[in-house]
Parts: C-alpha cells; structure tokens; sequence
C-alpha cells in the first residue's frame, strides 16, 4: 500500500462523510490519481461530488465532518487538522468553479498569485515565478494586465488567475471544481486545452470535478462516476464511456445529447436519491431495469470488469451496451414533411434594444424567422447573443421592440397587455430557472388552473379536471396537484411550468433555456415529453438554447445567433455537419462531445 | 461630481420641506410665538419684523437667499422680545462649538471602537469573545439614548455620587474646562452608537468570511495576516466605513436628544428650546444646518467607498 | 436537488400554537417573554395599580414605603401605578405608526418596484431619499413645531421618518420577485397589476418585511418616547414612560425607582421586540441556506 502511494499524486480510500446528525453524505470513496493523468469524478447535483473534493483538504464544513478515510498525497498521509492545513495547497491545490467570485474582488489579479508564492514558496522571487505563472497558462504579462482587478477580467481570464494561483506552490494535485461551468464553450475548450497541455508539460496530476459527461470525455484519462455519496464505476474514460457496466453509467450516457451523433434520448426513470435517503441496498435500485432482490438488501461490492475497470452492480454483465438504442433521428425527413404544415409564427425584422439608466444597448437586431405548425425551431448562441431577448419580444415581455410578429397570419401587438385574451392564449413561454418558475406560495393545482381560468374561461370545476389531464400529460402523479412547489424537484417544477403553458391549449410555446439548469438525466426526460407532447398535440417550439447536443436532439431547424443577429440559418442537420460561417464553425468545434472524444480513441487505438 | 449634486439637490428639497411643514401648515409663526390670545396689532408687528407679511413665495427666497449667504436669519422670539441681537447665527454660535467638542470626541472613540469590537466579534463569531461583546451591544442598541443617559444618571450620581447630573457650562468658557461635564454624555452617545454600529461591522465581516474567496484561499493554504488583512478585513472595509459613516451620521440626531438630557448648552438644547417656544425661524435655520452636515457626512463616506472599492474606482476613471 | 422530498410538510397541515421561529430559538423565547409581560401591563396595569396614577398620596420623591414598592414620585403620586398605566400610549401610538408605515411603505415599494426603472419607480425613490436624509429626531422636531404635540403628530412623525426604510425593502423584494418566471408568466397571459402585485409578488415578499417590523415597532416607539421626553409630545400629567423619566429626574437622589421603573418597562418593550424579530431574521437564515 505504501509503496504503491509513493508513485500516485493521491491516493485515497474509504472516505466517508457525515452529517452532525450520523447520516451519511459520502461514503467507501476510492480515488487514485498518478502523476499527469487527470481523473474526471463526475455526477449529478447532490451526488456529493464536491463533498468528496473537500474532504481531500480535510475541510469539514459546518455540520460536517469525515469520519473514516485515509488520504495519502505525494507519499504523506494526511491525518488530523494541522498535518491537513499544512497540506492546503502545498499538496493539494483547489480551482473553484465560479472563478468571478473566487477571486479577492480588491486584490490586483498578480498579486493574488503572489499570495500563493508567499504562502508555500517563500525561497521564490515572487515578481518572477508569477510572471513566468502567467504565461504558463496563457495570459498577458504586461502590467497593464497583471495590474488589473478581477472584475476588469472576462470569466476565461478570471479562470485562468485561479489555475495559475493553484499551479503556484506546485502541488501534487490539483482539484478542480466545475472549472468551466457557467463560461461560454469557446472559453471552455480553450480552458480545457490549456489544462491538457498544463498536465502533459508539468506532469500535474489533476481531480477533475463535473456533471458534464461530454467535457470529462475530452479531458480526463480516467473517471469515476458517483451516484447518491458513492463512486459506482470507475475505470479509463474511453471504457467507461463506450462499455458503460453500472446501469447508472449507462444511463447518463444515453441521457447525454451530442450535437455530432445526434439520437433519441433515453431517460432514465424515477429520481435520484438525496442525502438521507439512502436505501437499505443499493441506491440505484428503484430506477434499476435490471434490479434483483439482492439490490434491495445490500449494496454491491466492487467487482472487477477489468484490471483497471471496476464497477459496484451485481449484474453489470447485464447492462446492455449504450450505443445500441442510439438512433439518429430522421431530421432530415421530418425537415421535408414540415413545409406542407401552415406557418403558425411569423417573425419579421424584429429589433429591439436594452435601456438602462445611462445607455441604450441594441439586444437583437433584424432577427426573423417562420416557425411551421408542429415544428421546432431552435436559437442557438452564447450568453449575449440575444436568444432570450428574441423569446422575450416575442412572448409580449419586452416592449422597447420594433418589428412584426405574425400569429397565424394575423399582426401581434409587442405588448402583451394589448395582446386579446386569444392571442396569449395561442402563445406560451417557460422559462430557465425552475426554482423561480413557480409561485412559491400557489399549490401545482392553483398555478396550472389560472391559464385554463384566465385565458380560456373554464369553470374552477372544469379547471380542477383540466388540472388532473394536464398532470398526466407531463407525466406526473395526480396526487401532486395538492403540492407546493418547494416540495418539488427541478424537474419536476419544469414539467409543472410546461404543464401551466398547456393549460392555455397553446400554439406556440417559446422554451427559454428551459433545460439548462437541470441535470442532464432530467434533461433527457423534458425533452422526450416536449419530443412526444409535439407528436400528440402538433405543438411548434421556439427552442432558445446554448447547448448544440440538445439543438441536435430537438429541432429540425436552427438558427445561430451571434450579437444579436443570425448569422446562420437552416435545417439543424446541415448546419451541424456543415457549417458555413465562422462563427458557428468556431462554436461547433469547440462544443464538447462523447463521440468526438470516441473518435479520438479510435485513432489510438488503431495508430 | 455627480453625487455632490445630488447632495445638494436633496438638501434644496429638504429646505422646500422644512420651509413648507413649518409655514404652510395651520397656525402661522408670529401667532405660534406670541401665543393665541397676543393683540392683533401687535401680531401685525411682529409680522412685518419677521417679513411675514410678504408671501410664501417670496420669503422661502430670501430665506433661501439668506442661507447662501451664510445669513441664517432673525429668531421670531428674539424679536418678538425685542432682544439686542437677534440674529440666530449669533444665538447658535456657542451652542455650536459646544456641540461640535461633544460630537468630536465622541467620533474619536467611536471609529476605532466600532471597527476593533466589530470586526473582533465578526472574526470570533459564535465564540465566547463574541457573545461578550454582541449581548451587552444588543442590549444597548435597543435602549433609547434619553433611557441609556438616565440610567447613567441614576448609577453614577444617584448611586455613585461621581459624576454631575447636569452638564452645566458657564457662559464664554470651554466645555475642555471642565472635562467631567462631559463624561457622561459621550458615555451615553457612545453606548448608544457603538451598538448598532458594532452589530452591523461583525455581520459585514461575517458575511465576508462566507465569501467563495475567503473559502477559497483558506482551502489553498492561505492563512495568518495575509488571510485576515488582506482578504477578510480589507473587504470588510468599505462597508464598514458606511456603517461608521450612518452612525456619525445618528450622532447628529442623537446629540440633540442627549443635550437635553444633561441640559448640556449645544445645539441641540438650543433646538428643542426653539421647538418648545415654537420659534419657528429659529428652527427652519437650525434644521437646515443639521441637515447639511447630515448630507456631508453621507457624500464624505461615498467618496471613501469610492476610494476604497476597486470596482467603482475603476468605474470612475 | 433530488432532498426536496425529505420535507414533505404542507404548509397549511397544522399551526403550532407558538411559531417554530420562536420555540427554537432562545432569544425568541425571551423576547416573546418581555413582549407578553409589557402587553399584559399595559392592557390590565391600570386594572391592578394600587392606587389612581394621578392622585398624590404622599411626601413628593419619597423612597418605597408600604403600601407604595417604588416609592413616590415628584408629586407624591404613586411610581408603581403610573408605571403600570404607562405602557398604553407607548404601545397603542407605536403600534399605530407602524400600521401607518406600512400601509404607506408596502404600497409605494410594490409600485416603484414592479414598475422598475421606470419615471415612476425613479421619483418615488428619489422621494424616499430626501426623506431618509434627515435625523429621524429633527422630522419629529419640525412637525411638533408646525402642528404640536399631539398624539396623531407623534404618530404621524414616526411614520414620516419610518416610511422610507420600508419603501426600499419592498421596492428591492419586489423588483426581484418581479423578474421570475410565475411573474413574468402573469404578465404573459395579460393578468391586472394589481392581480400580479397581490397574488404573485406581495405574498412572496412578506418574511422581508416580516423580518424588518421588529425594528420599525421599537423604533417608533423609542422615537415616540424620546419626544415625550423632551417634553415635547404629550403633556403632563398623562402617564407615559417616556414622559415619566423626564419628570422624574429630580427625585433620582431620594427614589431612583420613579425613573428606573419606567425606563426598566420601555427596555423590556423594545429588547421583547427586537429580540422577536432577530429569531425571525435568524429563521430565515435558516431556512435559505438549507
């Protein structure tokens, strides 16, 4: 055991973690990183991903605290609170995920590098090695730069001080929390690049944290995958990946959408488990396809699948392959079969502005587009583009608009409040943030019934009955009608507010980034119901999204943003394997994707 | 630039206020003085001293006029008595510079007391430190100043027989003379302050200490001086010059309650002595010169936060 | 996210007879144990004083003697019968500048702040500032002055000063419940402002103005018996504390209890108060961060 933690940067086994109270948040983690190899611990919110980050820096938060483990790094074990601060950064180093906030807000940005150098390397001439960080991960060295403050950086380049501040005391590890999550995918890519080639000039061993299955596939050389407090498989990225044995695995993969191989999704069933709900056996097993009794009793142990390949499921030769249900859907067809349907929305030179106190800043500009009953349209952009604003102007939200909108051939007043009751009616819009969606203070049934009330005139009976259809509709038990929202999951509430748009019998419902706040498994799950609600119900969406793998999964049609105008249209399919201005082409080949990391194997493995 | 235009702009509006609550309003200034039952041609009189018979209009602007010039105008009762001088200028000078000794050495000890106590109970939050200095602070904030000074009285005349109830000066010498007069109204002003200013810095440093770059930095081996001066405390800064700022600010409300209390010869004794005569004049002024070291206060404490947070600095420029 | 099931409780199952912020929390308890005390003295004080509040039954500033615990005050009444009819008007008047406050602050702030970054919300909060801008103590002074010291000006003063605060609480809660999606949905079906302002924002804005009555409460009363003190407010011989220190101070070296006894009550009042609404606050905290 010794032997083999003097070679790996870390080296940590049983870790498990409590709350005040007893119960358990994580649990038997494993984790081995060698030098130069990144390992990539991915899962879900609430899987206590983060948790185990933190306990490899002895961080107990409040009401929190490890109670068994052992955590060697670089050769030394870390036992006890002071021999855990003396290795705080010296031997692990942390890069958090929100890099604006990480950083001291009144500290020039060199200077907090600075800060590192003189906490661990004090022989160092601090001016230089900081320099000389800098460059290391890509950023300007002038002073006009180094003497900036965080707020006066781009979020790429607030990243990039935090890595360069946990490079500084080169320690044997570094972990890094969601390091990308919340920048745009051109930053991402460019940030994940710079870790790759920071791994193989450094020989850094890095812990790579994240939900995102697609950026951990470009990046990590191994994973881990943690569900409910515990890592359920782990193994090389590209086994893992391609032979998925944990159902749970399995599951994730086909949940994630890939803008170059695009497919049906496959949800996974039922939720997922939350500290202090841990089952007797094995947590996975009430959404399980391949459970057995011995699921309920006990939880598996680890079984090898190969020497480096392990995986806790009794029946993992049972999981069926991940790439077996993935049929790319007939975009093409259903691109041809659309034209035939009436226009429902049309949209024409739709421009419209922000006005603050001081300025006037022009949000989108000449944006048009023609949305056919029963189709999709997707809006594709970073944050910035217009996307949102467009849906807004739209859906009667943002008035300082010009332009012309067209609801089944008729003009659309901009102002929702001069729409007629009709018009709304014909029109719904759900929003991103499924824990604001709902009023916190009205049950499922009072917030589905009111459009039903409002806009269609129906009685509260009639209503009452609506409610109970429209529950169903979105896959969800009656018996939640009587719930608040608080009661609720994220995806949950989102099936809520989509239940709420139909409730007005609408046309057209714009989808405003309705998916990007959940995790994918719950992701895969609205977008088959909006996929089976449009089959049923010949509803058109206005998608807005910035993520290519879900433009991929839902819409025949794509629009890309950029800067408040489009700069590229057409059929989704063309524009993903061919496209033709830049800008897509620069948002596309930095969009991460399983399979595009698949291919990259397949070229080792055959060269 | 732009906020000391809004600094004065509010303070025009404040004068528009004053002037209207205490002209507009029922009862007119030469009846409110002499009383209800003085003669008319006697009111007629004194109105045309006070320039009451012109109309609203008309003596908000000289009034306003007046101020600008630094001419505060003539005290109603002053005149009405026929007094020698009865320019409120003259009347406030003393009252004045008695004030501004108390509010001065109040303000000394104030600044670092709230910041050290604060921002020590902040760091040792939930500690036994913390609750010895947040209890008795909560206890006093809560205490209205005129209670904190009578209980003060009670204990330390009263009981003690130490200090004087009253803090009498003599005509044309220093209140410095006489320090012990002094005593237990700063005591008072500064229990009083010192409360609310020392909860409000320990929850600003507080909420610094659950900041993600605290968080951050402690999980990257930061610690000792660099963790505390330069991440906690130098974060906590700006805000809590605001919070010092709002408590000199109070000082200048509460001053005028405590005077009263030790029948202490400043400002505010001379205002509540205005108010229960129904000087009207007296007040108008009086208020207006308060105001206008309120509103200063507050400008003085936005540019050093200014001063003091990058983000607005560089904002700024 | 998946723990919202673990507390699967409906709000409108069952109501405790003691709100769970009060009966977890020791400062709550004490401060629900001052606040009880004070509204007791103050409902049925006059019920149980041993003697009239405004008769004098003996030598002025005598110390206790039987019959009289707290001794006598500067005109011979009885301390411990005007303290126990005092608490009328600090509460009564405090209570009636707060509901004033409110009903003015809550209705500006969910205007200006629905109506955000508009004319509208501009002039109200410019309106707010100059108000705020000015020594609660000098507002109170000013309009004594104009229309004396009436009870309804005393009131009237403590809500002028108090307005302000309230305003900028709600106006900030408002505008930022106004950008969610259930409101942002109303807006979309084309629902009243004043249906969107009642069902979907005022309802979701209440535990910050919940958590801030405390403070307003205790400071309309302190300010309230500060003008009494002065001597300005209401006029002898009613019995309010604050008006019963002022007059006391002159017996503090023969009956220290004809000033500590008053002042001792308006304490308990204003720590009951804000002792209460500091749980609140604390409940919150608590209840957000899980």
């Amino acid at each position: 055991m010794s032997s083999a933690s003097a070679s790996s940067a870390l080296e940590a086994s049983g870790i498990r973690v409590e709350l005040d109270d007893g119960t358990p948040v994580v649990d038997g983690i494993d984790l081995r990183v060698n030098p130069g190899e990144i390992l990539g611990l991915v899962g879900e919110s609430g899987s206590g991903k983060t948790t185990t980050a933190l306990s490899l820096f002895g961080h107990s938060g409040r009401g929190i605290v490890m109670t068994a483990g052992e955590i060697v790094v670089d050769g030394e074990v870390l036992e006890g609170d002071r021999r855990f601060q003396q290795a705080r950064g010296r031997l692990v180093s942390y890069t958090p995920q929100n890099p604006g906030a990480a950083l001291n807000p009144s500290r020039r940005v060199m200077q907090s590098v600075q800060d590192m150098i003189a906490a661990h390397r004090r022989e160092a001439d601090a001016e230089q090695l900081s320099v000389q960080l800098f460059e290391r991960v890509g950023l300007p060295v002038e002073r006009s730069f180094t003497e900036r403050y965080p707020h006066q950086l781009s979020g790429g380049q607030q990243q990039r001080v935090c890595i360069a501040a946990s490079l500084a005391p080169e320690p044997a590890l570094i972990v890094l929390d969601e390091p990308t999550t919340g920048l745009d995918v051109v930053t991402q890519d460019r940030i994940l690049k710079e870790l790759l080639r920071l791994r193989d000039e450094q020989n850094a061993a890095m812990l790579y944290i994240t939900h995102d299955l697609a950026v951990v596939s470009q990046i990590a050389s191994r994973i881990a995958v943690m569900y409910a407090g515990r890592i359920v498989e782990q193994g090389p990225t590209e086994s893992v990946l391609r032979e998925p044995r944990h159902p749970y695995t399995r599951g994730l993969v086909a949940s994630t959408p890939d803008h170059r191989r695009p497919r049906t999704l496959e949800p996974m069933p039922g939720v997922s488990v939350g500290v202090g709900e841990w089952p007797q056996g094995c947590p996975f097993a009430p959404r399980c396809p391949q459970r057995v009794d011995r699921c309920e009793t006990a939880f598996p142990p680890t079984e090898q699948v190969t020497a480096d390949h392990d995986v806790r499921c009794y029946e993992w030769r049972q999981t069926p392959p991940a790439t077996a249900h993935s049929v790319v859907p007939g975009n093409v067809k259903s691109q041809e079969e659309h034209p035939q349907e009436p226009v429902v929305l049309e949209v024409r030179a739709l421009h419209a502005e922000y006005r603050s106190r001081h300025e006037t800043m022009v949000a989108i500009e000449d944006i048009s587009l023609t949305v056919e009953r029963g189709a999709c349209v997707a809006l594709v952009g970073e944050s910035g583009s217009g996307k949102t604003t467009t849906g807004r102007v739209i859906a009667g939200l943002h008035p300082n608009a010009t332009g012309e909108i067209l609801l089944q051939g008729k003009p659309l007043p901009l102002h929702a409040r001069r729409r007629s009751a009709e018009q709304r009616r014909c029109l719904q819009i759900i929003f991103q943030n499924p824990y604001q969606a709902l009023n916190p203070r009205h049950t499922v049934a009072e917030e589905v019934a009111r459009p039903a009330h409002v806009l269609r005139g129906m009685s509260r009976r009639g209503a009452r009955e609506e409610v109970r259809r429209l529950l169903e509709a979105v896959r969800l038990p009656a018996a939640t009608a009587r719930r608040y929202p608080r009661e609720l999951s994220g995806g949950e509430r989102q099936r809520v507010a989509i239940a709420r748009a139909l409730a007005a019998e609408p046309e057209v419902i714009i989808c405003d980034e309705i998916t990007s706040a959940l995790d994918v498994s719950v992701q895969a799950v609205i977008l088959e119901l909006l996929r089976e609600l449009r089959h049923d119900l010949g509803l058109s969406l206005v998608f807005i999204t910035h993520d290519l793998g879900v433009v991929a999964t839902i819409a025949e049609r794509t629009l890309v943003l950029e800067n408040g105008v489009i700069c590229e249209r057409g059929s989704t399919g063309s524009i993903l394997e061919s496209p033709q201005h830049p800008y897509t082409r620069r948002l596309l080949a930095a969009a991460p994707s399983i399979s595009l990391a698949a291919e990259s194997w397949t070229l080792q493995g055959s060269g | 630039m732009r906020r000391i235009a809004a600094g004065l702009g509010t303070l025009l509006a404040l004068s528009v206020l004053v002037f209207a609550a205490t002209n507009v309003l029922p009862g007119n200034a030469a009846e409110l003085t002499l009383g209800r039952n003085a003669t008319p041609p006697a009111l007629h009189k004194l109105e045309h001293r006070l320039g009451f018979d012109h109309s609203i209009a008309h003596r908000y602007g000289s009034w306003l006029g007046g101020l600008l010039h630094g001419d505060l105008g003539n005290s109603a009762v002053a005149v009405a008595q026929n007094a020698p001088e009865p320019s409120i200028a003259h009347a406030i000078s003393t009252p004045l510079k008695n004030s501004a000794v108390l509010a001065l050495i109040t303000t000394l000890l104030l600044i670092p007391l709230t910041l050290l106590l604060g921002a020590f109970a902040g760091i040792h939050a939930r500690k036994k430190v913390d609750h010895m200095i947040s209890t008795p602070a909560l206890v006093f904030a809560a205490l209205p100043e005129f209670v904190t000074a009578t209980l003060l009285i009670v204990v330390f005349f009263g009981w003690l027989g130490a200090l004087p109830p009253v803090s009498l000066v003599a005509p044309g010498t220093s209140p410095l003379s006489n320090v012990e007069v002094l005593v237990l109204p700063v005591l008072t002003l500064l229990l009083a302050s010192l409360a609310a200013g020392i909860r409000q810095v320990r929850s600003g440093v507080i909420e610094v200490l659950q900041e993600d770059y605290v968080h951050v930095a402690q999980l990257n081996g930061l610690r000792g001086r660099t963790l505390l001066w330069g991440y906690v405390l130098r974060n906590a800064l700006a805000p809590s010059v605001q919070i010092v700022a709002q408590t000199i600010q109070y000082l200048v409300g509460g001053i005028i309650v405590v005077e009263s209390v030790f029948s202490y010869p400043g400002i505010g004794t001379y205002l509540v002595q205005a108010v229960t005569e129904r000087d009207v004049t007296a007040v108008q002024s009086t208020v207006i010169l308060l105001a206008a070291v309120y509103i200063l206060i507050n400008l003085l404490a936005d540019l050093l936060v200014v001063f003091l947070v990058p983000k607005l600095r560089t904002e700024l420029s | 996210m998946s723990t919202a099931v673990a507390t699967p409780s409906p709000p409108h199952s069952r109501r405790p007879r003691i709100p769970a912020f009060i009966a977890a929390d020791r400062g709550g308890q004490v401060g629900l144990v001052f606040l009880v005390l004070i509204v007791f003295v103050a409902l049925f004080g006059p019920f149980i004083a041993p003697h009239s509040p405004n008769v004098p039954i003996g030598i002025p500033g005598q110390g206790s003697i039987g019959g009289s615990p707290l001794g006598l005050d500067q005109l011979g009444r009885d301390v411990l019968s005007r303290a126990l009819s005092g608490g009328r008007t600090a509460l009564a008047l405090g209570a009636l500048a707060t509901v004033a406050t409110y009903l003015v602050g809550v209705m500006l702030g969910l205007l200006a702040g629905y109506a955000r970054n508009t004319a509208l919300d501009g002039i109200t909060m410019r309106t707010v500032d100059i108000f705020i801008s000015l020594p609660a103590i000098l507002v109170m002074l000013v309009l004594v002055t104009a229309l004396g010291g009436s009870s309804w000006v005393l009131v009237l003063g403590a809500a002028v000063v108090l307005f302000p605060g309230v305003t900028r609480i709600v106006r900030t809660a408002a505008a930022e419940t106004a950008t969610r999606g259930y409101v942002e949905a109303a807006v979309a079906r084309g629902e009243k402002r004043g249906a969107i302002l009642r069902r979907e924002i005022l309802p979701n804005i209440m535990a910050p103005i919940i958590a801030d009555l405390g403070v307003r409460f205790s400071w309309s009363i302190i300010l309230i018996a500060s003008v009494n003190f002065l001597g300005l407010g209401l006029s002898p011989p009613a019995s309010d504390w604050g008006l019963m220190i002022s007059e006391n101070r002159s017996v503090i070296p023969t009956n220290p209890w004809a000033v500590v006894a008053p002042a001792l009550a308006l304490v308990l009042l204003i720590l009951g108060v804000n002792l209460l609404g500091d749980a609140y606050v604390r409940h919150l905290g608590r209840s957000s961060s899980r």
